[in-house]
C-alpha cells in the first residue's frame, strides 16, 4: 500500500536527471556483497550507535517509557485506525507511545531531517520511525539520513523469510541492506462499476481500444504522483519488446528506444482521457472520488482491498469490482526506516519488530481493519498464527482470491525518474 | 505604573524584531542553496547551475504567468466588487445585511472554501445536478474542464470569493476614517448620483486606507498553494504548488532548484506587487482630471447593479460551496446526478467525533495564545506611537508586511533549519510563535486605523484631568477601542486556524490541528471526512467572530457611543 511513497513522488525537471548517475555501477554482485558486508558488520555499527542490536533483551529495556514519533502518511481513516490499534498495544505490551505523525506527504519528514542534519542536530532529530519506500528510501539512503542496518536484528525480521522472499529485501530492485524492515505489500489493482462496463479491459493495449470506445471515462493520476507513474511503468512493462533492461539502471540502456512503444501508446491514449487528457487527478484518492463521482468507469489504486473497503464506506457504488489484468501487474513492499539521528531508537526498534508480529501483521490483513497483505511467509509460522490469516469473508468488489499470484516486479528506481521527467517534459506543459 | 511608558516604548522593536527575523533568516536559509550551498546536501561550492535547471524547467513561464494572471486578476475583480458595493450600497439596508453576513464568510478557511467551490463546480457537482437529467438531459457527468482550465479561471473564482469579505470588512474599518458618511452626504447634496459621488468624493480618500490589505491580497493570491492546488490548472500548475512540490522532492537533489523556484517566487509576487503599483499611479493620472469635471452621473444605475450582482454571485458561490460541505459530511453513498443525498447519515461524523477533540483543543489554543502575543505587540506598537506623538516610521511599517508580502514557501524552509539551530523544540510554543508571524501582521492591519484615528481630544482631556499615560491607556483608549481590537482578534484567530504549512514544518507534525487534518484528509478522498473537518475548522473561527460582535455589547452595556463607530 505504500501511501508513503504514493504522495511522494513529486515533480522534477528534466535537469535532475543528472541525479541518476548515483545508480552506476551498482550491479547485482556488488548488492549480494553489500548484503553479506552489513550484516557481518552488525555489531560494530550497533555499539557506535551505543546500541547493542545483538541484545534484544537491552533493547526492549531502554524502550520501555519512550514516546515513538512515527510519521506517516495520514490521508486514510483505516490506515489511521489500523495506527492507532498499534499504539494501544504498544502501550500496553511495551510502555511504548507511540504518536502518529499524519503527514500528507513523505518528503515533508526527509525535508525534515536533512533541515536537522544541516543544523548539526545529529543525535535528537524529531522523527523516530519513517513509513517509507522507493524514491524516498533511495533518497536518504544515499544521503546517509538512515539508521542501520537494523531489519536483520529484528527477531521477528525471521518470519519473513528473506532466503525464499528476496522482495523483502529489495526496495524498487534496491537492496534495503538492512536500512528498512519490511511492513507490508502492495499490488496495482484495477477497477470498475459493474453497472456501467460489463468486461473491463485485461491488458493495456486493450484499454486503448476500450479508451477508444468510452472517451472521458478513463485516467490515471498526475505524474509524478505514485499511482500516475506506476501506472506508466506498468504499461511499459507490457509494450516494451524486451524487458530485461527495466531490471538494470536506466543509463545502462537506450531509454528512448526502450520507452517509444510507452510514449507512442500515450499519445493515441490521452485524447480519450477524462477531461481529454488536458487534466489529471491529482492523485490515487482523487481518481477513487471521480469514480465515486460517476465522472469514470474504470481505475486503479495500489492497494488491493481499496475498492471493497470503498464500497463498504459508500464511497464507491455497490456494484463496484476489481481485477488484475491477465499478464499480471506490478507490486512491491513498503518498509518502515529509523533516521540516523532519531531520538529514541529502541523504542523504534521495539515498534518495527511489533509491525512484523504475526499478530500485527494478522490484523493488518482483516479486510475490516486495513486489508494490506503480510510479508510474512506462512511457512516459518505454527498453525494456530497461520490461522489468524485465513479470511473467509465473500466481498464481491474484493479481488479473487488468486488474482495476487500473478505479481510483476518493480523496475529499477532510475527508471520511474527518468519515466516521469520525460513524461513532464511531453505532457507536463501542454 | 512607572515601568508603562519604557515598556510600551520597546515593543515595536520586539514586534520588528519577531516579524523579520525569521523571514530574513528563513530567506537566507533559502537562498544559500539557491546558490548551491547546502553542506548536509553535498552542496558546498557556490553555482548558478540550479538556476539553469529551474530555468530549463518545461513550461516555467506558463507558471509564472499563472501565478501574476491570477494574483492581479482576482484582486482586481475583488475591489472593483467590493468597491461597486460599497459605493451603490453605503448607507441602505443591504450593506447592513452583509455586514452581518461577513464574519462567517471571512471565517471559511482557504482550503475549505477551495473544497466546497470544486464541489460546487465540477461536472459532477451540486450545480451540475440542479439541471440534471432533466433539462440538460446529462445521465453520467459531462466531460468539460473546469476547475483546473488552463487560464485559471476556476482559481480566480475561489480566491474571489475568498478576497471579497476581506476586504469588504478592511473597507467597512476604513470608511469612518476618511469621513466617508459626511463626504458622500456633501456630493450627495451637489446633486451627484450615489455611484459617482462615492467614486469622486470617497474613494480617493478611501484607497489609500486599504492599499495594505490590497497588497497583501495580491501577495497571498500570486503564491498561495492550497486553493492553487485545488483550483488551479494541472499541467503546469502556478509556480508556488511547484515550489513545494519540488520542496518534497524524493530527490534530496530538487532541494536546491526548490531554493532557487522559492526565490522566484518572491521575484514574482514582487513584479504582481510593482506591476499594480505602476497601475495605481496610471489610474490617478487618468482620472485625475475626471474627479473635478462636474459630471454628476458616469452610468449609475448599471455600476450599481453590477456591483450588486457580482456581490450576490459571490455570497451565493460561498454559501452554495457550504451547503455542499454540510451535505457532502451527511451523505451516504450519493451517486450522479442525485441532487440530494438519500439517506442522509451521520455516519461520517459518528466516525469523525472521537478523533475531533484533540485537534479541536489544539487548534483553539494556538489561535488564542498567537493572537493574544499579536495583539499585545500591536497595542504596544500603536500606544508608544501615541506617546511618541509620530506615526511608525515608513520602513518599520515595511517590516510589519514583510510575512505577508514575502510568500511563505519562500521562508519557512529555511526557518525549520534556523529553528533547528535556536534549539527551539518543534512543538506549541514553535508553532505558535510561527503562527504570530502571520497573525500579527492581520491584527495590525485591522487594528491600525482605528486606533490612529480615534479623536486624540480623548487623550487631550483625561490628561488635563491629571490621568498618567499609563491610566490614559488603560481607561480611556483600550475601552474606546473595544469594538475594533476583539474584531482584530478575531480576524487573528481566523488566521492562526486556517495556517497549514507553518504548523506542519514548526511542529515536526506533531501537533495535529483541524487544518492540518482537514488537508490530510483532502488528499486522502474521503470527502464526506473531509467536509466534517473543513466544517469543524470553520466553527472555531466563527465562534471568534461571534463572541466579537457580542462581547462588547455585554461589557460596554453602560456606556454609551462606544458601539457605534
Amino acid at each position: 500500500m505504500t501511501r508513503i511513497a504514493l504522495l511522494a513522488h513529486r515533480h522534477r525537471p528534466a535537469a535532475s536527471s543528472r541525479s541518476l548517475g548515483r545508480w552506476r555501477g551498482r550491479s547485482l554482485t556488488g548488492l549480494l556483497s553489500a548484503i553479506a558486508l552489513t550484516i557481518t558488520a552488525l555489531p560494530t555499527l550497533a555499539q557506535d550507535d551505543a546500541l547493542r542490536l545483538d541484545d534484544w533483551a537491552a533493547i526492549e529495556r531502554a524502550a520501555k517509557g519512550q514516546t515513538v514519533y512515527w510519521n506517516a502518511w495520514g490521508g486514510d481513516s483505516r490506515t489511521n485506525a489500523y495506527l492507532a490499534w498499534a499504539a494501544d498495544t504498544l502501550e500496553a505490551r511495551h510502555d511504548i507511545e507511540l504518536v502518529h505523525v499524519k503527514l500528507d506527504d513523505t518528503g515533508t519528514a526527509v525535508s525534515r531531517v536533512i533541515a536537522e542534519k544541516a543544523a548539526g542536530n545529529l543525535d535528537e532529530g524529531a522523527i523516530d520511525l519513517i513509513w517509507i519506500n522507493g524514491e524516498n528510501f533511495a533518497a536518504m539512503k544515499d544521503n546517509d539520513l538512515l539508521f542501520g542496518p537494523f531489519a536483520e536484528a529484528l527477531p521477528n525480521h525471521d518470519l519473513t523469510r528473506p532466503e525464499t522472499n528476496p522482495e523483502v529485501r529489495l526496495d524498487f530492485t534496491v537492496p534495503t541492506e538492512g536500512f528498512e524492515a519490511p511492513w507490508g505489500k502492495a499490488q496495482l489493482t484495477f477497477y470498475y462499476d459493474s453497472a456501467r462496463l460489463e468486461t473491463p479491459p485485461g491488458s493495456i493495449p486493450a484499454l486503448l481500444d476500450w479508451a477508444r470506445a468510452h472517451p472521458g471515462r478513463f485516467t490515471y493520476p498526475l505524474v509524478p504522483d505514485f499511482t500516475g507513474s506506476t501506472f506508466l511503468k506498468q504499461a511499459l512493462i507490457e509494450l516494451a519488446t524486451d524487458t530485461a533492461p527495466l531490471y538494470e539502471p536506466a543509463a545502462q540502456s537506450d531509454f528512448a528506444a526502450v520507452t517509444a512503444p510507452l510514449w507512442d501508446y500515450l499519445d493515441a491514449l490521452h485524447p480519450h482521457l477524462w477531461r481529454d487528457g488536458r487534466h489529471f487527478p491529482a492523485s490515487g484518492p482523487e481518481m477513487r472520488r471521480l469514480m465515486g463521482d460517476g465522472e469514470l468507469s474504470l481505475a486503479f489504486t495500489f492497494i488491493p482491498s481499496e475498492p471493497a473497503a470503498a464500497v463498504a464506506d459508500f464511497q464507491l457504488p455497490p456494484t463496484t469490482r476489481s481485477y488484475v489484468l491477465d499478464g499480471g501487474t506490478l507490486g512491491n513492499v513498503h518498509f518502515v526506516a529509523i533516521p540516523f539521528n532519531s531520538s529514541h531508537k529502541a523504542g523504534a526498534l521495539v515498534t518495527a519488530n511489533f509491525l512484523l508480529s504475526p499478530e500485527a501483521q494478522a490484523k493488518k490483513l482483516d479486510p475490516a481493519v486495513w486489508g494490506d497483505r503480510t510479508v510474512l511467509d506462512m511457512a516459518a509460522l505454527d498453525e494456530a498464527a497461520r490461522a489468524t490469516f485465513i479470511d473467509d469473508r465473500d466481498n464481491p468488489a474484493a479481488l479473487p482470491a488468486d488474482a495476487l499470484s500473478k505479481t510483476r516486479p518493480e523496475p529499477h528506481p532510475s527508471w520511474m525518474a527518468r519515466l516521469e521527467a520525460t513524461w513532464l517534459e511531453r505532457y507536463g506543459s501542454q | 505604573m512607572r515601568l508603562f511608558s519604557p515598556t510600551i516604548r520597546a515593543i515595536p522593536w520586539l514586534a520588528i524584531a519577531l516579524l523579520s527575523l525569521p523571514v530574513v533568516g528563513g530567506l537566507a536559509g533559502v537562498l544559500a542553496p539557491a546558490l548551491g550551498w547546502l553542506p548536509a546536501l553535498g552542496g558546498d561550492e557556490l553555482t548558478l547551475a540550479h538556476w539553469r535547471s529551474l530555468a530549463a524547467t518545461p513550461g516555467l513561464g506558463d507558471m509564472v504567468r499563472l501565478s501574476l494572471t491570477t494574483g492581479l486578476v482576482s484582486t482586481l475583480v475583488s475591489l472593483a466588487i467590493v468597491m461597486l458595493f460599497i459605493g451603490a450600497f453605503a448607507e441602505t439596508r443591504a450593506l447592513a445585511l452583509v455586514r452581518r453576513l461577513l464574519s462567517p464568510l471571512l471565517a471559511v478557511p482557504h482550503a475549505a472554501a477551495a473544497i466546497g467551490i470544486a464541489f460546487l463546480l465540477t461536472p459532477s457537482g451540486l450545480a451540475s445536478r440542479l439541471i440534471s437529467p432533466w433539462p440538460s438531459g446529462w445521465e453520467t457527468p459531462p466531460d468539460y474542464l473546469f476547475p483546473g482550465d488552463p487560464w485559471g479561471l476556476g482559481l480566480i473564482i475561489g480566491l474571489v470569493i475568498k478576497e471579497v469579505p476581506f476586504l469588504l470588512l478592511m473597507s467597512l474599518a476604513a470608511l469612518p476614517q476618511c469621513q466617508a458618511q459626511a463626504r458622500l452626504r456633501l456630493a450627495r447634496s451637489l446633486g451627484y448620483a450615489p455611484l459617482t459621488a462615492f467614486a469622486k468624493a470617497v474613494l480617493p480618500g478611501l484607497y489609500p486606507l486599504i492599499r495594505l490589505p490590497v497588497y497583501a491580497v495580491i501577495a497571498f493570491a500570486s503564491a498561495n498553494v492550497e486553493v492553487a492546488m485545488i483550483l488551479g490548472p494541472s499541467t503546469p500548475p502556478p509556480l508556488a504548488v511547484s515550489v513545494v512540490r519540488w520542496i518534497n522532492d524524493p530527490d534530496l537533489a530538487m532541494r536546491f532548484v526548490a531554493s532557487a523556484a522559492a526565490l522566484l517566487q518572491l521575484g514574482v509576487t514582487l513584479t504582481a506587487l510593482g506591476a499594480w503599483w505602476l497601475g495605481e499611479r496610471l489610474i490617478a493620472r487618468l482620472f485625475h482630471a475626471s474627479l473635478t469635471n462636474g459630471r454628476r452621473h458616469a452610468g449609475d444605475g448599471l455600476w450599481a447593479g453590477a456591483g450588486g450582482l457580482t456581490t450576490l454571485l459571490a455570497v451565493a458561490l460561498l454559501g452554495g460551496s457550504l451547503m455542499g460541505l454540510v451535505l457532502w459530511s451527511l451523505a451516504g453513498w450519493w451517486p450522479f446526478p442525485a441532487l440530494l443525498p438519500s439517506p442522509l447519515s451521520l455516519h461520517a461524523w459518528q466516525g469523525a467525533l472521537p478523533g475531533l477533540l484533540d485537534p479541536l483543543a489544539q487548534t483553539a489554543l494556538i489561535g488564542v495564545c498567537a493572537t493574544g502575543l499579536s495583539l499585545a505587540l500591536a497595542i504596544g506598537a500603536l500606544e508608544a506611537e501615541q506617546l511618541r506623538g509620530q506615526g511608525m516610521a515608513a520602513w518599520a511599517e515595511l517590516v510589519l508586511y514583510l510575512p505577508l508580502v514575502v510568500p511563505p514557501v519562500a521562508f519557512l524552509f529555511g526557518l525549520v533549519q534556523l529553528q533547528g539551530q535556536a534549539g527551539l523544540a518543534p512543538g506549541t510554543l514553535a508553532v505558535m510563535l510561527a503562527h504570530s508571524l502571520f497573525v500579527l501582521p492581520y491584527v495590525f492591519l485591522s487594528l491600525a486605523e482605528s486606533y490612529r484615528r480615534l479623536d486624540p481630544r480623548w487623550a487631550q482631556v483625561a490628561a488635563s484631568l491629571g490621568h498618567s499615560p499609563a491610566s490614559l491607556f488603560l481607561r480611556v483608549r483600550l475601552p474606546l477601542l473595544t469594538v475594533p481590537i476583539l474584531t482584530a482578534a478575531a480576524v487573528g484567530f481566523a488566521v492562526s486556524v486556517g495556517q497549514y504549512l507553518p504548523t506542519l514544518l514548526m511542529s515536526a507534525g506533531r501537533l495535529t490541528t483541524l487544518t492540518t487534518e482537514a488537508v490530510s484528509l483532502a488528499s486522502g478522498g474521503d470527502r464526506r471526512l473531509a467536509a466534517v473537518y473543513a466544517l469543524m475548522q470553520l466553527l472555531l473561527p466563527a465562534l471568534g467572530f461571534a463572541l466579537a460582535l457580542t462581547l462588547p455589547r455585554l461589557l460596554m452595556r453602560h456606556r454609551s457611543g462606544v458601539l457605534d463607530p
